[in-house]
C-alpha cells in the first residue's frame, strides 16, 4: 500500500516536473525574440520591407511610438546641445531618440561590429575605423537626399565618408584645426595684423614675452586619449614645414617616423613644449580642455593656444566673450611654398540598422536646419555650407576657413590605422615628459608602423 | 506586457522548474540501474550541468583563446610564435611584465602584512566593528570610482598656481613641490603610488577573512600560554601567526590574482603612459584599441600561465589541510 501511494506520487511528481520544464523551455524560446531585438538595438517593431524600396522618403510614413538608438562620444553640453538638434524631429514624427555617451565608443563599436549587437546610429571614431566596418555600415545612398547633401557639404567631407563608392559615413560636426588663440586685450596689435608666418610669429613671441609668463599653453591630458592635442601640432607642422603630399604619405604609412622631414616636424614642437607654461609636467598632467584657461588668468599665463574650433565651447572659453576675450589667427605658414593648408577634423555617424526610424533621423541630421540648431549653440562647426547660424563671428570666421579652403587635410592621426594612432598619442606624452627620448619614441613608432599598416 | 516582464518571470518561474525537472528526469534514469552502480553514476549526473555550463563558458573559450594567440590579427592564418616573439621582445609588453611583477609583490606585501597587523591590533580594542567597517569600506567602492578620488590626491597643477591636489597641497604647506606624483619613473615611484591605491581598496578584505580567523583560536590556548609566561609577542610569533598560515596563503593568492588582473586604476589614472602599464591593460588595448586578436590573446595565454602555478599551489594546500582532517 505505501509502496503503492509512494510510486504514484513519484509518477504524478515526474509529469509535474516535465512539463515545467517543457512549459519553462517553450517560455524560454518564447522570450528569445524581443530579447534579441533590444540587444540588437533596432527596437521599431516594423519588420524591413526587403531592399530595393529604400528612398529618402520613407521617412515620411508614421513613425510615432518608434524609436532610434545612437551612440556618440558626446557628454555634458555636447549631448544637450545634440538633444536640442533632435527635439524638432521627435516633435515632428513622435518617435523619441534614445542616445548613450560613451568615451569608449571604439571598444563598444568593435565589439558590437563583430557580435552583431549594434546601435542604430553611432558616432564612428574615424575614417579609418569606418573603412574597416564598412561591410556592417547601411548604404546612405538610399537614405538621405544625396544631391542636396553634396551640394550642400565640403566635397573633401563627402569623399572622406565614402568606402568604394558607397557612401556609408556623415560629417555631423566638423572642426577646423590649427588655429592659435589669444587674447586681444592682452596682445592687442594681433587682431588686424597676424603674424603671416612661422618666422614672425617666433620674433613676435621674443619681442612680447614680457605680456605674459610664457609663449605658449599646452595640454596633453585626455584620459585613455592622451597626447593628441600634440598629436594635431606635429600634423600642423607638417603640413606646413614638409607640405600636404608628405602629409598625405605619411599618415598613410609610406614615410617612416624617423624621416627627417617627420623628425624636424617633432623637434619644432619641441620648442614649443620648451616654452610651454609650467613646463613639461605640467603639460602632461593639464586636460587640454583647460589648457587654454591661464590666457585670462592676470597676470597672463600664456601668450598663445593652439587649438582647434571647439575650444571655445570648452573650459575658460565657455564663459569669456568672443571678440573681446579672445580672438584666433590660423597657424601661420612655415614654408611659403605650401600657403592656404587647412587641417580639419569632424565626427562621423553612420547607420548600423536599417529602420525606418533610423533612416528619417539620419536624413534629417544632415540637413541645414538641423545643423543651425547644432551650431548655434556654439563650440561646433558644421560641414554644411547653408548651416549658418553662428552665434558669433569667430564661429563665423572659423567655418569659412573651414568652407574656403584651398588644401583641405584631413587630421592625420585619424585617418591613421588605431593602433597607429594610439602610438602616436602615447608617443607625444613620452616626448612631452623627455624630449631627448626623440630618437627611440621615432624608432618605436617605425616598429609599429610595419605592422599596423600590414593587410592581414 | 512588457517583453522584459515576461522575461523576467520565465526566469523566475523557469530556472527552478528546470533544476526541478532534472533532477526528477536523473532519478528516473538512475531507476534502471543497479544499486550499486547508482551510487557512483548520480553525482556525475547531479554535476553534468555544471560541467557544461563549465565546458562551453570556461573551457572553450580558454582553448579558443589558445588557438588564436598562434593566429594572425584577425584570425585568418597561423603565425607560429610571432605574437609571443612581440610579447617578449616589444618594450611596452616587457615594461607590463615588470610592472605586473611589481604588482603582485608589493600588494600582496601591503595588504597581506595591513590585513594582519590591523587583524591583530583591533581584537583588541571596544570599538573594533567600526574601525574595521572603516577599513573594509574602500572596498565597497568601483574601482574607477577609487581612482578618480585618488586623482584629486595627487593632482599636480603649474607651479605657483594653487594646488588642489591633496598630496601636493599638504607638501605646500611645508614648502616643498609641487611634485607631479603620477609622472615621477624613477624606481617605478608612479606604479608604487599606483598599487597603493588598490592596497587602500584590498587591505580591509584581508583584515576581514584574517579577523575571522583569529576568533577561530582558542582562547584557552592563548591563555595556557600566557600562564606558562609568554609575552604577547612570543604568543604572537608561537600560536597566532603559526595557525593565521593557511588562512593568510588563501589571502594571498586573491591578492595575487587581483594584482595581475589590475587594470582600472592603470587606465583611469594614468592610462598606461609614463612607463605604468600592466599585462591586463596591454590586452585590452590590443584587443579592443588595435583590434588585433592574436597579440591579445597571446597576452591573456601569458596571463593564464602566470596564474596557474599559484592556483596548484593554493589546491596543493587546501587538499593537504583536508587530509588533516
Amino acid at each position: 500500500m505505501e509502496e503503492r501511494t509512494y510510486r504514484r506520487s513519484r509518477i504524478a511528481a515526474f509529469i509535474a516536473g516535465a512539463t515545467l520544464l517543457a512549459a519553462a523551455c517553450s517560455s524560454g524560446t518564447a522570450t528569445q525574440s524581443p530579447a534579441a531585438s533590444t540587444g540588437g538595438g533596432a527596437s521599431a517593431p516594423a519588420p524591413s520591407t526587403g531592399g530595393g524600396s529604400a528612398a529618402p522618403s520613407s521617412g515620411g510614413g508614421d513613425l510615432a511610438g518608434q524609436s532610434v538608438t545612437v551612440i556618440g562620444t558626446w557628454g555634458g553640453d555636447e549631448e544637450k546641445a545634440f538633444h536640442q538638434m533632435v527635439a524638432p524631429w521627435e516633435a515632428q514624427t513622435g518617435a523619441t531618440v534614445k542616445y548613450t555617451g560613451t568615451r569608449d565608443l571604439n571598444t563598444v563599436l568593435t565589439t558590437g561590429v563583430a557580435s552583431g549587437v549594434l546601435p542604430d546610429l553611432a558616432g564612428l571614431p574615424g575614417p579609418g575605423q569606418m573603412v574597416s566596418w564598412a561591410d556592417s555600415l547601411v548604404d546612405l545612398g538610399g537614405v538621405l537626399d544625396v544631391p542636396t547633401y553634396t551640394a550642400e557639404t565640403a566635397p573633401a567631407l563627402v569623399s572622406l565618408g565614402k568606402v568604394n563608392d558607397k557612401l556609408v559615413g556623415v560629417f555631423i560636426k566638423t572642426a577646423v584645426k590649427g588655429l592659435i588663440w589669444f587674447d586681444p586685450k592682452v596682445l592687442t596689435d594681433l587682431g588686424t595684423t597676424p603674424p603671416a608666418t612661422w618666422d614672425a610669429l617666433q620674433t613676435y613671441i621674443t619681442t612680447n614675452k614680457s605680456k605674459a609668463q610664457s609663449p605658449w599653453c599646452l595640454g596633453v591630458e585626455s584620459g585613455a586619449a592622451s597626447g593628441w592635442p600634440g598629436t594635431d601640432w606635429i600634423e600642423d607642422i607638417i603640413l606646413r614645414q614638409a607640405g600636404p603630399d608628405v602629409y598625405a604619405q605619411w599618415y598613410q604609412g609610406k614615410v617612416k617616423w624617423t624621416d627627417p622631414a617627420i623628425k624636424t616636424a617633432w623637434t619644432t614642437f619641441g620648442d614649443v613644449v620648451a616654452n610651454s607654461y609650467g613646463g613639461s609636467a605640467t603639460v602632461n598632467s593639464t586636460n587640454f580642455a583647460n589648457a587654454g584657461d591661464p590666457l585670462f588668468k592676470t597676470p597672463p599665463g600664456c601668450m598663445f593656444l593652439h587649438q582647434a574650433s571647439f575650444i571655445t565651447g570648452l573650459g575658460a572659453f565657455k564663459t569669456a566673450t568672443a571678440g573681446t576675450d579672445y580672438n584666433f589667427f590660423q597657424m601661420p605658414d612655415i614654408n611659403a611654398q605650401y600657403t592656404g593648408a587647412v587641417e580639419g577634423a569632424g565626427d562621423l555617424f553612420g547607420m548600423f540598422h536599417d529602420t525606418p526610424a533610423a533612416k528619417s533621423l539620419m536624413a534629417y541630421l544632415v540637413t541645414a536646419p538641423a545643423q543651425d540648431i547644432w551650431v548655434k549653440i556654439g563650440g561646433a562647426l558644421s560641414a554644411n555650407k547653408n548651416a549658418t547660424d553662428y552665434p558669433d563671428d569667430i564661429s563665423k570666421r572659423s567655418a569659412a576657413i573651414l568652407t574656403n579652403a584651398k588644401i583641405f587635410a584631413f587630421d592625420g592621426s585619424d585617418l591613421m590605422p588605431t593602433a597607429m594612432n594610439d602610438a602616436f598619442w602615447k608617443g607625444i606624452v613620452a616626448y612631452v615628459k623627455d624630449p631627448s627620448q626623440l630618437d627611440s619614441i621615432l624608432a618605436n613608432l617605425d616598429t609599429v608602423q610595419t605592422s599596423a599598416y600590414a593587410t592581414p | 506586457m512588457d517583453p522584459r516582464l515576461t522575461t523576467a518571470l520565465a526566469v523566475v518561474v523557469g530556472v527552478p522548474a528546470v533544476l526541478f525537472g532534472y533532477i526528477i528526469l536523473t532519478e528516473q534514469i538512475l531507476r534502471p540501474i543497479p544499486d550499486r552502480r547508482r551510487g557512483t553514476l548520480r553525482p556525475w549526473l547531479w554535476l553534468l550541468p555544471a560541467l557544461a555550463f563549465l565546458a562551453v563558458f570556461l573551457i572553450y573559450p580558454t582553448i579558443g583563446t589558445i588557438i588564436h594567440s598562434f593566429q594572425n590579427t584577425a584570425g585568418t592564418k597561423f603565425v607560429g610564435l610571432d605574437n609571443y616573439v612581440y610579447f617578449f621582445t616589444s618594450p611596452s609588453t616587457l615594461g607590463a611584465l615588470k610592472n605586473n611583477v611589481l604588482w603582485v609583490i608589493l600588494l600582496t606585501l601591503f595588504t597581506v602584512s595591513f590585513g594582519m597587523i590591523i587583524a591583530v591590533l583591533v581584537d583588541r580594542v571596544r570599538y573594533e566593528s567600526i574601525a574595521k567597517a572603516v577599513i573594509f569600506l574602500p572596498l565597497a567602492i568601483s574601482m574607477v570610482a577609487a581612482s578618480v578620488i585618488w586623482r584629486f590626491m595627487f593632482l599636480y597643477n603649474a607651479p605657483g598656481e594653487t594646488q588642489t591636489g591633496t598630496l601636493n597641497a599638504i607638501a605646500g604647506v611645508f614648502g616643498a613641490g609641487p611634485f607631479p606624483w603620477l609622472q615621477i619613473e624613477n624606481f617605478s615611484f608612479n606604479t608604487i603610488l599606483l598599487i597603493i591605491v588598490m592596497a587602500w581598496m584590498w587591505t580591509g578584505f584581508c583584515m576581514v577573512i584574517i579577523s575571522a580567523a583569529l576568533k577561530g583560536i582558542s582562547a584557552e590556548l592563548l591563555e595556557a600560554a600566557r600562564v606558562d609566561g609568554a609575552n604577547e609577542w612570543q604568543v604572537f610569533r608561537g600560536i597566532i601567526f603559526p595557525l593565521l598560515l593557511p588562512t593568510l596563503a588563501v589571502v594571498a593568492t586573491t591578492i595575487v590574482i587581483t594584482a595581475l588582473k589590475a587594470f582600472d586604476i592603470v587606465y583611469v589614472m594614468t592610462g598606461g603612459n609614463f612607463d605604468t602599464q600592466v599585462m591586463a591593460q596591454s590586452m585590452i588595448q590590443e584587443m579592443f584599441t588595435n583590434g588585433n586578436f592574436g597579440r591579445a590573446s597571446a597576452v591573456a595565454v601569458v596571463l593564464l600561465l602566470t596564474i596557474i602555478p599559484v592556483m596548484a599551489i593554493n589546491i596543493r594546500r587546501f587538499q593537504a589541510q583536508e587530509a588533516i582532517r
